[in-house]
């Protein structure tokens, strides 16, 4: 009878207060059947890995747009390892540009979705990382 | 990582899992369950309900903070509607209590319903005991925004807070039947707004029907000027938001107060004990459904041969309750022969 639902926190780490993009990728992967849990604006990259924790999330995707991923990015990642939660998923999206993702992926984030990104894209990488993990 | 162990020694990751493993129904579950409920009944179960937007994540907010002033370790289940068409959720109650991130005496989750009707998922009590059994000292249940029937909350709590608000007064004579029976404690948020005077009067109103039919006799006969003091269930007002104009003016520690106090009068009264017999009984009696059910399923395999059924109805074969006994007859017959 078991029914395992993949839950997903987005988080905005950072000082912008933009968060549409966050809440249309929330809205989608709700459409797409995942139970994803949002947290507003402002969060710390410790609230973000906390609430990855207690949530028991498999991913957390990350939104920025004030140019402070190279810091609070891989801080996200580092704070779950350290907790013993490195197998959680990390991905961003955001205004990221292209020289910083190899970066980023060396420190642990995953992927990085850029703008015009389609759900589909997002749901392919989703599902194929559940299924390796 | 042995789970309940862990559990109990209050290990956040391990209390998390337990949560999922029960969420997914996962078949570790049970036995999960078992293994830590000679470590529950120690946390006060606090529900909170009320229609959506009345505030209800607010307040649980503004209590965590009185709570942890106190030293008390403080849990919180917070539910929200699963979609129905693609299963999926967006869970936002947490957005108000992330103050409370990084406190490490607070533990906050959410719940999807996942097609659960009442208010709550059908795993929340289950959840619960996990939070219950890692020393929690207050669990509040939080239920997605509820209308008259969503009343599950009250088989799973020691104590309901029924949040309302100004502008849905005329509606509080048609709520008296459903939501306004199950509150232990009632909460006028937002009392800023205009109305919220109107709707003390009628909450209170509606409460003396309530215990003058209840035969409460002390409680007076539901005549005007009742004071809300000499009513069984407190009626405050509240404003949860931040930042409140001015903190001695919101309520939120008076409300803190009506708790303590509604929760030592119903434990001395011996009340909370009756209330959790009653609990009690009615999840025995929906574990008992359920395996009945799967039971049936298993056996009869009842959504194989529903069509088929069906079919026989449709086509004047068979009779509806004909039906139904002749598979239970052979299923007991089936039972009893092995």
């Amino acid at each position: 009878m078991a029914a395992k639902k993949t839950r997903i926190l987005i988080a905005k780490p950072g000082l912008d207060g933009h968060d549409r993009g966050a809440k249309f990728i929330a809205r989608a992967l709700r459409d797409e059947g995942y139970e994803v849990i949002y947290t507003g604006i402002r969060q710390t990259p410790e609230a973000i890995a906390q609430t990855a924790i207690q949530e028991d999330v498999d991913f957390v995707g990350l939104s920025l747009l004030s140019g402070a991923h190279n810091e609070l990015f891989p801080r996200v990642v580092d704070l779950l390892a350290e907790s013993g939660a490195g197998d959680i998923v990390v991905f961003g999206g955001g205004i990221i540009p292209e020289e910083d993702i190899p970066s980023l992926k060396d420190r642990g984030i995953v992927a990085i979705f850029g703008p015009g990104t389609t759900t589909q894209q997002i749901v392919e990488f989703l599902e194929s990382a559940r299924e390796s993990s | 990582m042995d789970l309940v162990t862990e559990v109990r020694r209050g290990n956040l990751r391990a209390i998390a899992r337990a949560i999922s493993l029960i969420e997914d129904l996962e078949p570790e579950a049970e036995g999960l369950v078992d293994a830590l409920y000679p470590y529950t009944g120690r946390s006060r179960i606090l529900g909170i309900t009320g229609s959506p937007g009345a505030g209800k994540s607010s307040l649980v907010d503004r209590l965590i903070t009185l709570e942890r002033q106190q030293g008390r370790k403080v849990a919180v289940i917070a539910v929200d509607p699963s979609s129905p068409f693609s299963g999926g959720a967006i869970l936002g109650d947490r957005l108000r209590m992330q103050t409370h991130a990084t406190d490490r005496g607070v533990f906050i989750r959410s719940m999807a319903s996942r097609g659960f009707l009442g208010g709550v998922a059908a795993t929340t009590g289950d959840a619960i005991k996990v939070l219950d059994a890692a020393g929690y000292d207050s669990i509040f249940i939080e239920t997605i925004g509820v209308g008259q029937t969503e009343i599950k909350i009250v088989e799973l709590s020691d104590i309901v807070l029924l949040v309302l608000m100004p502008g849905a007064g005329d509606e509080i004579q048609a709520m008296k039947a459903g939501i306004m029976e199950i509150g232990d404690i009632f909460i006028i948020n937002k009392k800023d707004l205009p109305g919220a005077d109107k709707l003390l009067t009628e909450v209170q109103y509606v409460l003396s029907f309530k215990s003058s039919a209840a035969g409460a006799g002390r409680e007076g006969d539901g005549a005007a000027g009742v004071d809300p003091k000499d009513i069984d269930n407190p009626v405050l007002m509240t404003s949860a938001a931040r930042p409140a104009r001015a903190v001695h003016e919101d309520g939120i520690e008076q409300l803190r107060e009506a708790i303590d106090n509604y929760a030592r009068k119903i434990e001395s009264s011996g009340r909370l004990s009756e209330k959790r017999h009653f609990r009690l009984e009615r999840e025995l009696l929906g574990i008992l459904n359920r395996k009945v059910h799967q039971l049936m399923d298993v056996h009869i395999e009842v959504s194989k041969q529903l069509p088929e059924w069906a079919d026989r109805l449709y086509r004047r074969d068979s009779r509806p309750y004909a039906l139904i006994n002749e598979q239970i007859r052979n299923f007991l017959k089936e039972r009893t022969g092995d």
